[in-house]
């Protein structure tokens, strides 16, 4: 009996498997039903965007950013746009960074349904994941109103947006945050006090302070594990440190947490939405910068000059000066950044993408370390990781 | 950020000497150069107090082609306390890129010095598990360096130009295995 | 026999060649494998979800093991590193078997084009339907499901497929 238990057994989860949420693969190493050791196998989705990037412009690039974290286009279009930015010293009129912070949060929301209704639907309540794809469904018609697309919008530019938010917009997002609360309400109430949900939550996947911080953690899952740490509070940007908000914070780390935490952010976000959508000011929507941006339509026919300016940004492209920065954002999953490094030509030398999902999974082999195989489902459900960011 | 960084540059002078090679605060973001071979322990140095860069938030490098050393490899830290970033630098031999790990400072070393391994070929001594991350285990060559084509196909579309990772670098097909 | 009118036969009774009854059935029922890439597995989802409901065209059942789908919907970008793990789940499906293509890079490698994607999954296995669109809308998603169910009927009349 003794040599029985001593033995560990090797089972392989995925890259094709219906719980990891995308093409993650897993060695686990079990003892009985216990998990001794898991080692996380990815690179299925590597794409080499940021190989791709070095042979492109920087307005190409927008489109590529795009498609790394897909949940959360608008956040990668952001960082991304920030690092060129404050590469080329480029102040935002405050109106489109209003815009930026509006379609941010709302894809803050909606990237947070996904979550709740893929994780809703690996512990089969998939009646929670009709109703969350349901909701989600209004942010990518409000996106498509926006943009144009429904899931790569590519609307945020170098120094601005594409174009203002158009009239039939707002009706909708007020429409949107309106009835917010209540569809929350809806989701809690199937959840929060549902035994199943608890029992398979509480106390599963725990991550402690001192861990989420070794392995550089951020996010969602980070401030579960009670760390207040937020980078729209602690170094905002885009003009977040206009809105009162507040940064909710777990105390035990665990799955539940992460699931009270992501719940209590989406209501927050709303906040913020009402708030940008009240203090929206006036003014251009992008910068005024001819050798960023391109001139409006109606100058194109009157200023030669303007002709010229269109002629170079079309062709070549921005020709940021030399230097190296480094943007971030905070993402459905935590910080996203941009390390861009320009030798002053119209392609960068380097993209890096900074991936939050990556940093997360790196910290998944702690979470479920001595814990059951059934809840590794529940782990990855509860760290979000989006593979396209944890590959690039 | 100027006035934040000084102590750390006299710090990190006072504590490596000479191996402390340059400084700068460029766009509000501070940098330190360090010889490669103590960058461990400048790394170990700034992360205890009273600097308290605890968080090894990225960790990548970039290809200086044709310049050697080539390959700069940037050590993204992050400090919860001070509200502050630090990226410390060292530069390496693309021809025998050597680093030690930094895996005994930061845990989370541990994936981002195997990508680094994987798509820059930089070996990190007394690593545990050094293997290739993203691409396949029998995968030949290195990426993301400069010098490796983008490996693109042709395609039918009509005035496709193969595009090449850099103008200075002759364009030679990318190796791929054969299947 | 007796009693029953020619009528009532004509009604109730109809004639058909077995190769078009089986293709009716398999049509009418493709159940997709639940195999998701990136992007455009999102959109797939949605397809499936309460909006557009898959289910009108009888392929809500999403099978998570290969052995019990009918359809494989390639959704998002195939890297070099998938495209052995995809073939094989290819090999695992039983015939008869589709394949759709969902999405620019599934069909022809999309915006990329360099080392780490295969450009097109017709590489590696054989498609029936491709879909455009980055991603593309689940109403091109549904169009491509009943183009394909065309396709089965169509192999049905022929017998050219009948596994």
């Amino acid at each position: 009996m003794s040599e029985l238990t001593r033995e560990t057994l090797t089972i392989n989860m995925g890259p094709q498997h219906p719980s990891t949420h995308g093409v993650l693969r897993l060695v686990l190493e079990l003892s009985g039903e216990t998990i001794v050791s898991c080692k996380p196998v990815i690179g299925y989705l590597h794409t080499g965007i940021e190989k791709e990037m070095e042979t492109r412009t920087y307005h190409q690039n927008i489109a590529l950013t795009d498609r790394i974290e897909y949940l959360a286009s608008y956040f990668e279009e952001m960082a991304y746009c920030l690092a060129v930015e404050k590469l080329l010293g480029l102040e935002v009129p405050r109106r489109a960074q209003y815009i930026r912070v509006i379609l941010c949060e709302l894809n803050r929301i909606a990237s947070h349904l996904v979550w709740l209704g893929t994780s809703a639907l690996d512990l089969n309540a998939s009646s929670v994941m009709m109703y969350a794809f349901a909701h989600r469904e209004e942010y990518q018609e409000m996106s498509e109103i926006v943009s144009g697309q429904r899931m790569m919008p590519g609307y945020f530019r170098i120094g601005g947006v594409q174009w203002d938010l158009p009239e039939e917009f707002f009706p909708r997002v007020r429409k949107f945050i309106d009835e917010l609360p209540r569809r929350l309400d809806e989701y809690e109430a199937l959840l929060t006090d549902n035994p199943i949900w608890r029992d398979r939550h509480i106390g599963i996947s725990s991550l402690s302070r001192e861990q989420a911080l070794a392995y550089g953690v951020t996010g969602p899952v980070l401030r579960a594990s009670g760390v207040n740490w937020d980078l729209r509070k602690a170094i905002p940007y885009s003009s977040y440190e206009d809105f009162t908000f507040e940064v909710p914070v777990g105390a035990n780390g665990d799955a539940f947490d992460r699931y009270t935490v992501r719940m209590a952010e989406m209501r927050e976000s709303g906040r913020i939405l009402r708030q940008a959508l009240d203090g929206l000011p006036e003014g251009p929507y992008i910068t005024s910068d001819r050798k960023v941006a391109l001139p409006p339509r109606p100058e194109l026919v009157r200023s030669m000059e303007a002709v010229i300016h269109q002629f170079k940004l079309v062709s070549e492209g921005i020709h940021p000066p030399k230097g190296e920065v480094y943007a971030a954002v905070e993402s459905p999953r935590g910080e996203k950044g941009y390390f861009i490094v320009s030798d002053g030509s119209n392609k960068p030398v380097r993209v890096r993408v900074r991936a939050p999902s990556f940093s997360n999974l790196a910290a998944l082999p702690v979470m479920v370390q001595g814990e059951m195989l059934a809840d590794v489902v529940v782990a990855i459900a509860s760290i979000d990781i989006v593979l396209g960011d944890v590959d690039r | 950020m100027t006035a934040a960084l000084e102590p750390v540059q006299e710090f990190l002078a006072e504590r490596l000497g000479d191996d402390a090679l340059a400084a700068s605060v460029d766009r509000g973001e501070a940098t330190v150069l360090i010889a490669p071979s103590r960058v461990v322990d400048a790394l170990a140095a700034v992360k205890a107090a009273p600097w308290d860069f605890a968080v090894l938030i990225d960790l990548t490098a970039w290809d200086r082609h044709p310049i050697e050393p080539r390959l700069e490899v940037v050590y993204n830290l992050l400090s919860w306390s001070r509200r502050q970033r630090l990226r410390v630098r060292a530069r390496v031999d693309s021809r025998d890129a050597v680093l030690p790990t930094a895996t005994g400072v930061y845990a989370a070393a541990d994936w981002f010095e195997r990508e680094l391994w994987d798509l820059f070929g930089i070996r990190f001594d007394g690593h545990p598990n050094l293997t290739r991350i993203l691409m396949p285990d029998d995968w030949e060559g290195h990426p993301l360096r400069r010098d490796f084509a983008l490996g693109d196909e042709p395609v039918e579309f009509q005035g496709h130009i193969p595009k090449r990772p850099s103008d200075i670098i002759p364009h030679v097909p990318a190796r791929r295995k054969d299947r | 026999m007796a009693g029953v009118e020619e009528t009532d036969l004509q009604r109730n009774v109809l004639t058909t060649t077995v190769d078009r009854m089986l293709a009716w059935a398999r049509r009418s029922s493709v159940w997709p494998a639940q195999f998701g890439l990136a992007c455009c597995a999102i959109e797939m989802i949605s397809t499936a979800a309460a909006r557009f409901d898959i289910a009108r065209f009888g392929s809500e059942v999403m099978r998570a093991s290969p052995r019990q789908a009918d359809l494989m919907i390639v959704a998002g970008r195939v890297s070099q590193k998938m495209a052995p793990v995809l073939r094989h789940i290819h090999d695992q499906m039983l015939e008869p078997k589709w394949v759709i293509a969902m999405g620019d890079c599934a069909s022809c490698g999309g915006v990329y084009n360099n080392y780490a994607l295969v450009q097109g999954v017709d590489k590696i296995v054989p498609v029936d339907v491709y879909i455009a669109g980055c991603p593309p809308r689940p109403e091109a998603l549904l169009y491509g499901i009943i183009k394909l169910q065309e396709k089965i009927d169509e192999q049905g009349r022929q017998g050219t497929r009948t596994a």
